[in-house]
């Protein structure tokens, strides 16, 4: 009885991913191109739902994000996040900027789960990190203190 | 107008390329106001960042203007051959572009 309902699933699933492809699912293509009301979102929640069409996160102890505990200078706080999941894009996220999404990068198949930038911050808030792999989005958060904003004038 | 210029570096690191970019942009938000006459600075900013290897993109960036001015970008692939050459280009909200390559050393 098992197996009946583990080959149902599988041939349902099989069908998903071949109507997905054939573009009948609009698929959110991982090169897609640069989503403009991902950028323009208020909330974390609007941000990723446009960007990558879901917004449960899971938290997971395999990202693992480098950036200071207090940054000096909100308009350049250096970040690093790495992942030994295969991952298909990151995101970096930023709860208390004007715009929550700062950067995604989209990785192709050979690209390692590892990203480093600069990002700005308006004020002291949670970095958030999405990895988006195997079709799940997983999250992890690090509290970044800023002494001076990098957003305004 | 800034120096339309991108610097690259691409090293092999066991069977891992670790690629550093550095662009020149004022990635300009849009929130800050001219001091002098109290106008808003206009957003200018890059928005896609493309890197490519033999023809395959193996990174696609977008941003937005959260990121710092004079980006920094790092990452790593594998796949890659000392001597391979990469691409990246970028293009911004106004229509411009730049494009390097490097050879990975």
């Amino acid at each position: 009885m098992k197996r009946r309902t583990f080959l149902k699933g599988t041939v349902a699933s099989g069908m998903l991913s071949v109507a997905a492809s054939a573009g009948l699912l609009t698929p959110r293509r991982v090169l897609a191109a640069w989503p403009e009301t991902a950028f323009a979102a208020k909330s974390i929640d609007d941000a990723l739902d446009t960007l990558l069409g879901d917004t449960t996160l899971a938290t997971s102890a395999d990202i693992k994000i480098k950036a200071p505990e207090i940054a000096e200078n909100g308009a350049v706080v250096p970040i690093t996040i790495s992942t030994g999941m295969a991952a298909e894009s990151i995101s970096v996220l930023i709860a208390k900027n004007p715009s929550p999404l700062a950067c995604s990068f989209a990785l192709g198949g050979s690209t390692l789960g590892f990203v480093s930038t600069r990002v700005k911050m308006g004020e002291t808030s949670d970095l958030i990190a999405v990895v988006k792999s195997g079709g799940k989005l997983y999250s992890a958060k690090k509290t970044v203190k800023v002494t001076i904003g990098g957003c305004g004038g | 107008m800034a120096k339309k210029k991108i610097r690259i570096r691409a090293k092999m690191k066991g069977d891992v390329a670790e690629v550093k970019t550095l662009m020149s942009h004022p990635m300009e938000t849009g929130f800050r106001k001219n001091k002098k006459t109290g106008k808003k600075i206009p957003p200018h900013f890059i928005k896609e960042v493309i890197c490519e290897h033999k023809g395959n993109k193996i990174l696609v960036a977008s941003w937005g203007v959260a990121v710092s001015k004079n980006p920094y970008l790092s990452f790593k692939f594998k796949g890659a051959a000392k001597g391979d050459t990469i691409t990246i280009s970028w293009n911004d909200n106004k229509g411009e572009s730049a494009t390097a390559d490097a050879k990975i050393s």
